[in-house]
Formats: structure tokens, sequence, C-alpha cells
């Protein structure tokens, strides 16, 4: 039995130590850094503690996360991220439903067919598809163009650099990942349960109430994670699309570190936001296990 | 329910039309992305000339494949892990890197793995510098967890009466696995090699927090040109760009077709 054990762990150990090295062990550091002091050096922070005389002194201190308390402006930024994201996440949910659904009730081939088609902008360049709305949101750009040619507005409405191109942004870059699960959880539907609803005299939209969504709940919660969470650290929809007084932690913290090269705020910005996302994170975790059958 | 199937189609216009808008106005003549005056490819000519950007792509390509085989390599054994193992101490934590990188925001991986880079290059030496070979290791580091999903469900899906029957026979674990399981899960470590291709060809943020000077991707050199406003030249490379996805996954899709129903008539000739 210590033999198979022994197997066993040559085996696990090399994903297991890539992942610790490169994934869990960077959180430690920037975990460091964010109680480090910014200095101008290479690299630009200090040290949170000093050896000398045999006596380990304690450097660090909290002073990074004492500024963002004090600055409205990175408040306001964590607010506008997290409430951007969620209704871009619901607006995202209510037109890839009936996407999934529609595409779940084809034959196959075009059931593969229709899939793919949905998959297929998401494997082109994200930051070309986001990109391509600047063009058409432009104030001199085509929607305000065809807009003005069919006597809809007198003048050109500005869309781009406001809320509004953020939540078309989010929505259009992130729809895939809301669609893919729902189909996923619609594919496993029974669908003998949605005839004997019928059978039983109830409307459409009552089997879709009462059988169908609770059924395909579990899709809908992992396609809603699936967008939330990395919508709230976006940073390539609110720098194309956003206006320059549009505030999301992710450029914010972008700023910071390209802009004005200040690495402890940046990570004490990221320490925070992942306190926010740590629970999403771990109710995502649990629910992609139990999707995917594995146990624990 | 009928209006279900209007909805995808709306859906899907709602997809392609900016797409389309700009593979039409790649092959416009005027600077204007707005403006429609005559066809032109000049905007493609002028693309090849960029060495810039050529080099970019290069150096994009070259992370793009080697991310893509390290991904696969580290993804079977995880998927295998998590599928064929049961408990074993350390799992939680195990699933939890598996995962989490799965919806990290990108910001985050970008700036911890940069910080880590500095950090153990200022303690061990290593790594010296930041560039191609940082970037792999970042990009690698998340494409795990794309592909670990896909061939873990078709681990999951796999009939395991092949595997133990060779078990039976007496054939080693390592034996089993690359003559019996590695076959059975061929098509998944395709998707895989593709989807953590193309994740690593497509990254700007990642890549922009930990490369270093003189080594930017393809999306780097895109991003600072797009900063400055729409141009023409990015149409004609997004173009290329949407063609050959296009083309790819439709010969990907007719193959997988042919596929199926070859291995269906083959099996049912069997019996």
């Amino acid at each position: 039995m210590k033999g198979v054990f022994a197997h066993k762990f040559w085996v696990i150990v090399w994903p297991y130590i890539w992942m610790l090295v490169f994934f869990a062990l960077p959180f430690g550091f920037i975990l460091k850094i964010s109680l480090a002091e910014s200095m101008i050096a290479m690299p630009p922070y200090s040290d949170i503690w000093s050896w000398s005389d045999g006596r380990l002194t304690w450097l660090g201190s909290l002073d990074n996360y004492r500024f963002l308390l004090e600055d409205d402006l990175y408040y306001l930024a964590y607010f506008n991220s997290l409430r951007l994201a969620a209704v871009s996440t619901v607006l995202c949910l209510f037109i890839a439903y009936p996407m999934a659904y529609g595409i779940s009730r084809m034959e196959e081939p075009y059931r593969s067919l229709f899939l793919l088609l949905v998959i297929l902008p998401s494997w082109t360049s994200f930051l070309i598809r986001i990109y391509a709305w600047i063009g058409l949101l432009k104030t001199n750009g085509l929607v305000n163009h065809f807009f003005m040619s069919v006597g809809l507005v007198d003048e050109p409405l500005t869309m781009l650099h406001s809320d509004f191109a953020i939540y078309l942004g989010i929505v259009y870059g992130y729809l895939p990942f809301m669609i893919l699960p729902i189909y996923a959880n619609l594919m496993k539907l029974d669908h003998s349960l949605i005839e004997a609803g019928y059978d039983l005299g109830a409307r459409p939209w009552k089997v879709f109430l009462t059988i169908i969504l609770p059924l395909s709940m579990s899709g809908v919660v992992a396609g809603c994670f699936l967008v939330f969470i990395p919508a709230v650290g976006e940073f390539i929809i609110p720098e194309l699309l956003g206006g320059p007084d549009t505030l999301m932690i992710g450029k914010v913290l972008w700023q910071e570190f390209f802009v004005n090269r200040d690495w402890p705020v940046a990570s004490a910005i990221a320490v925070v936001m992942l306190t926010f996302l740590i629970v999403p994170i771990y109710f995502y975790r649990r629910l992609e296990m139990k999707q995917l059958g594995v146990g624990e | 329910m009928k209006i279900s199937r209007y909805l995808l189609l709306a859906g899907l216009v709602f997809l392609y039309f900016p797409l389309l808008v700009l593979v039409i106005y790649s092959f416009n003549e005027s600077r204007l992305v707005t403006i429609w005056t005559e066809f032109s490819v000049k905007w493609y000519l002028e693309l090849l000339e960029d060495r810039q950007l050529m080099d970019a792509f290069f150096l994009s390509l070259q992370i793009a494949c080697s991310t893509a085989f390290m991904s696969v390599l580290l993804g079977t054994i995880a998927a295998y892990v998590l599928v064929k193992f049961g408990r074993f101490p350390g799992q939680t934590l195990f699933s939890s890197m598996i995962i989490a990188p799965l919806v990290m925001p990108e910001v985050i991986t970008g700036l911890s793995l940069l910080l880590l880079f500095v950090g153990l290059g200022n303690w061990l030496g290593w790594p010296a510098s930041r560039g191609a070979m940082t970037i792999w290791i970042a990009h690698v580091t998340f494409s795990v967890a794309f592909v670990t999903i896909v061939i873990t469900s078709r681990l999951r899906e796999m009939d395991s009466s092949l595997e133990e029957a060779a078990m039976d026979l007496g054939a080693t674990p390592l034996k089993v696995f690359l003559v019996i399981t590695l076959p059975l899960i061929s098509p998944a470590l395709i998707s895989g090699w593709l989807l953590a291709f193309t994740l690593s060809l497509d990254d700007l943020v990642i890549a922009s927090f930990v490369s270093g000077p003189g080594s930017s991707t393809l999306p780097m050199v895109i991003y600072s040109s797009v900063r400055l406003g729409v141009s023409p030249k990015i149409n004609a490379l997004a173009t290329i760009f949407v063609g050959l996805i296009l083309v790819g996954s439709f010969v990907f899709w007719w193959s997988m077709q042919r596929w199926t129903r070859y291995s269906a008539a083959k099996t049912s000739g069997q019996q």
C-alpha cells in the first residue's frame, strides 16, 4: 500500500508545486509588500523587517491601508466596480438564458454549430472585441450616424466614455461565460419532468418558472460568478470604453502601479479587492467541484 | 418556446455585428473608420511592414505554443489526480489552486506574480530578468485551470471499464494510462491545447505586469496603438485574427462531426 501511495505522490507533486509556487506564494508577496513603504529604488519598496545585532525588527505598517480609507477615490472605485459588475451580471443573465435555452432545444448537428457560434467570438482577441465598440459608440461613430440618418435623434448621443458603455462592454465580453454553464445545465435536464408538467395542464410560463428554472439554477449561479468576479477587477473595459471619471478598481490599481509607480499602495488595493472576492471565489469553487463531480 | 429561438438569433447578431463592422472597415481606403470611401487593401500591406508588430506577433506565437504544451501536461496530471485518486492530504488546497485562477481578476494575478518574480530575483537571483520566460510561467499558471476543467469533464464521461480490463490483464498503471486513457481523452487534450493557446495569445493585463524591457507581446503592441484611438491597421489585424479563428473552428467542427459519424458507424458495424 505504501508503494501505491509513493507512486501517487510523485504524480501529484508536479502540478501541486507549480501552483503552490506560482499561484499561492505570490499572495504572500503581495501581502508583504502592502505593508511596506514606497521608495525610490529598485525594487521600489522598503523592507518590512530588518536583521541586525541578532535581533529581528518589525518595520512594516498599515499606512497604505489607512491611506486607502482616507481617500474617497478608492472607496468610490470599490463601490463603483461592485455596482457596475453586479448590474452587468444581471443584464448578462437576462440575455444569456434565452440563448442557452434556444441552443439546448435544437437538434444535432445544429446544436453544436450554434454552440460553436456563441463560443467563437471569445476565441478572438478580447482587446479587439472591446476596441470594436469604440468605432461604433463614438460621437461621430456608426451608431450615431445611423440614428441621425433615420431621424431618431437630432444631435449625436454621448455613448462612449459612460457607464452605459461599460455595461455594454462587460455584457458583450462576458456573454459566452454566462451562456456555457447554463447550457451545460439545461442539457442535463430530464425532459419527462417538463412533459409531466404540461400533461398536468401547466402553462408554458408556469413550466418554465417552476420546473426548468429551478433545475438549471446551479448553472445560473456558476455563470453569475464567472461574470461577476472577473468583472469587478476588469481593466480593459473601463480603460477603453469608460470615461476619465469612471472609477473602477482594476483601472485604479493599474494606474497606481504603472503611472504612480507606487507598488505598496497597488498591493494594498489588491489585498482589499481580494478580501471582497474571497467569499464568492470560495462558493464558486465548491459549485465547480460539484459540477465536475469531483468528490471531496 | 419559439421566442427563445428569436432571442438566440438576436443575441448572435449582437455578438457578431461589431466584428463585422471591424472587418468591413479594414478594407476602407480612408483613415476615418466611419466614412466609407473605396475598397483598398493598403492597411494589410502596412501591417506586414510594421516590424514592431511582426516581432511582437512572433514572440506571442512562441509563448502561446509553449504555454499550451506545458498547460496540457500539467492540466492532464491535475485532472487525473482529481478524478482518479480519491482523497489525499492537502486536496482542498489543491483543488482551490486549480479552480481559483478561472475567476481571479487579471490585475491581481499579474501584480502578485510580478512581486514574486522581483522578490525571488532579489533573494535567489532567479529570475534574473523578466521577459518571455516570466510571461510563459504566468500564462501556464492561469491556463492550467481551464485545461484541467476540460480534461476533467472528459475523464468523468469516459468509460473506465477498458482501464479496469487492462489492469486485470496485468498492465502497470503507467502503461494503462499511456495505452488506454491517453488515446481516449485525446480530443480533450486537443481542445485544451487550443484553449490554452488562445488564452495566452489574448492576454494583455498579466503580460504587461510580468514582461520586461524589449519583450512586448502582440496584445501589448495593439493596446499601445488602440489607446491613441481607432486605426484601420488594427482593423486589418483583427480581420486576420477573426478569419483564422473562423476557418479553424469550422474545420474543427466539421472534422468532429465526421469523426462522430465515423465512430458511430464503426461501433454499430461491430455489433
